[in-house]
């Protein structure tokens, strides 16, 4: 048994939220380069090198990449030989608190009905799943109002199969139009439940934009599904161009015979995540 | 598409120039409101009391944004999507508001709204939150103040790129998607 301190937890989630809002990774960086050389409308490659002009400011000066520096979401993955030394949901409480408020990130949590500000950005989402080993890991993800607002939930009926959630899916993102700051990421979930449909869906969301997945099935539906959505023409913010989509990424688990369901979690361009293992 | 200087208080001439893609560069002053900030400045139209801000000629830019950190105006400062305000905006446009400012759709009745009233709707980069701040010289919180991120401030701006989505002629510059290329009749 590895005893983990709650202080740790707390400055690594606190330096997660702040580096994930003001550095755009990696990965993301390079499709945004990559559809800024394969546009052609003058529009779209505007969009995008207003975008990457964006990532160099805010990496230069430390300012949120967005305004909305999204409802803290995560990840955690606890090892079955890790004890940690006081309350885990709230040293990632906490850390988020500490984050929002060193990194002067807006705080967007409210009350829902009466939409009064909890004023320090919690509480945040927070997904635990235990895994073999004695390590903790902790992904972060900034979760944007805009984009999440035009994600859906859907019970399908099991003979409407894959025909029928790609039209769900196309339809989806045809009709969120420019609403959530294309180019989107689109992590897709199938299978489970209603509940764990959503989850495997955002899950899907903090993989890597160039990775493949290791079902070769899987990766090919991927593919389809992100050539369909980028020949909708919506382009980089609505404004037309070959980039709807950054990437699509599918999510797949067995479900209960009398089911389909199929969640798709939109996210915007910056795709801002950040993961640390203690 | 043409490009244009404009400075607020902005008017019917200014407003009917303007085509869907033109590019504009705005000076002067504009006002932030968003979701909360829309439902308090319509409670305070019902009772018939003054806003805190004059509609007449104002731009209403759809932003909550970041706190400044010390030595900046604002923090980051980016567009939030507009179809949530639609619910107002046709109302505020018929008391002589110009101009809205956001990402994303509006409804027909909005859009009839600006036809009606020589207003236009102008697109900002979603997810240029940075980039924008730039433009964003001054701010100043006039009213809601216990809202925070959604607080109507007074923000002085200099040339702060637009491009105009919704004119008052009825033209729109947003794609339509192609379902039919997407698969999907």
């Amino acid at each position: 048994m590895r005893t983990i301190k709650t202080s740790d937890i707390v400055d690594a989630v606190a330096d997660m939220c702040i580096k994930a809002n003001t550095e755009l990774p990696d990965d993301v960086r390079a499709k945004l380069e990559q559809a800024m050389a394969e546009e052609t409308s003058a529009s779209a490659k505007e969009v995008l090198r207003q975008l990457l002009e964006n990532a160099d400011l805010s990496a230069k000066t430390k300012l949120p990449l967005c305004q909305d520096c999204g409802l803290a979401v995560y990840f955690v993955e606890i090892g079955q030989d890790v004890h940690v030394d006081g309350n885990l949901d709230e040293a990632i409480n906490e850390g988020t608190r500490k984050g929002y408020a060193d990194g002067y990130l807006r705080k967007s949590a409210c009350n829902p009905l009466t939409r009064a500000n909890t004023g320090d950005g919690t509480p945040a989402v927070i997904h635990y799943d235990f895994v073999p080993g004695d390590k903790l890991k902790i992904v972060y993800m900034a979760k944007g109002g805009g984009a999440e607002n035009m994600s859906r939930v859907t019970m399908l009926a099991p003979a409407q199969g894959w025909e029928g959630i790609k039209k769900f899916v196309i339809k989806r993102v045809a009709e969120a139009g420019p609403n959530p700051c294309p180019p989107t990421v689109i992590g897709i979930g199938v299978g489970g439940t209603f509940d764990h449909a959503a989850k495997i869906a955002k899950k899907a969301l903090i993989r890597r934009l160039d990775d493949t997945h290791p079902d070769p099935e899987i990766a090919a539906k991927e593919q389809e599904l992100e050539d369909a959505l980028n020949s909708l023409g919506i382009g980089p913010m609505g404004l037309g161009g070959k980039t709807t989509v950054l990437s699509v990424k599918l999510a797949m688990e067995p479900c209960h015979l009398a089911s389909l369901p199929l969640a798709v979690n939109v996210q915007c361009h910056s795709q801002r995540h950040e993961e640390v293992v203690l | 598409m043409a490009e244009y200087k404009l400075n607020t208080p902005l008017t019917d001439a200014d407003m009917a120039q303007l085509k869907a893609g033109d590019v504009v560069f705005l000076t002067g002053y504009i006002y932030s409101a968003r979701d909360a900030a829309h439902k308090k400045l319509v409670d305070l139209l019902d009772a018939g009391k003054e806003l805190p801000f004059k509609l007449e000629g104002a731009a209403i830019y759809y932003v909550g944004p970041s706190p400044a950190p010390p030595g900046r105006p604002i923090g980051a400062a980016g567009p939030t999507t507009s179809y949530r305000m639609d619910s107002y905006a046709p109302r505020l446009y018929s008391l002589g508001l110009k101009a809205t400012i956001g990402k994303g759709k509006r409804d027909a009745a909005t859009r009839q709204a600006m036809q009606d009233h020589t207003a236009v709707y102008f697109g900002a980069t979603g997810g240029a939150g940075a980039l924008l701040s730039n433009s964003i010289v001054k701010s100043t919180v006039i009213a809601f103040d216990e809202l925070g991120p959604e607080a109507i401030r007074e923000m002085q701006v200099q040339d702060f790129p637009l491009l105009v989505i919704n004119d008052s002629h009825g033209g729109e510059l947003y794609a339509v998607p192609d379902l039919k290329a997407a698969g999907v009749e």
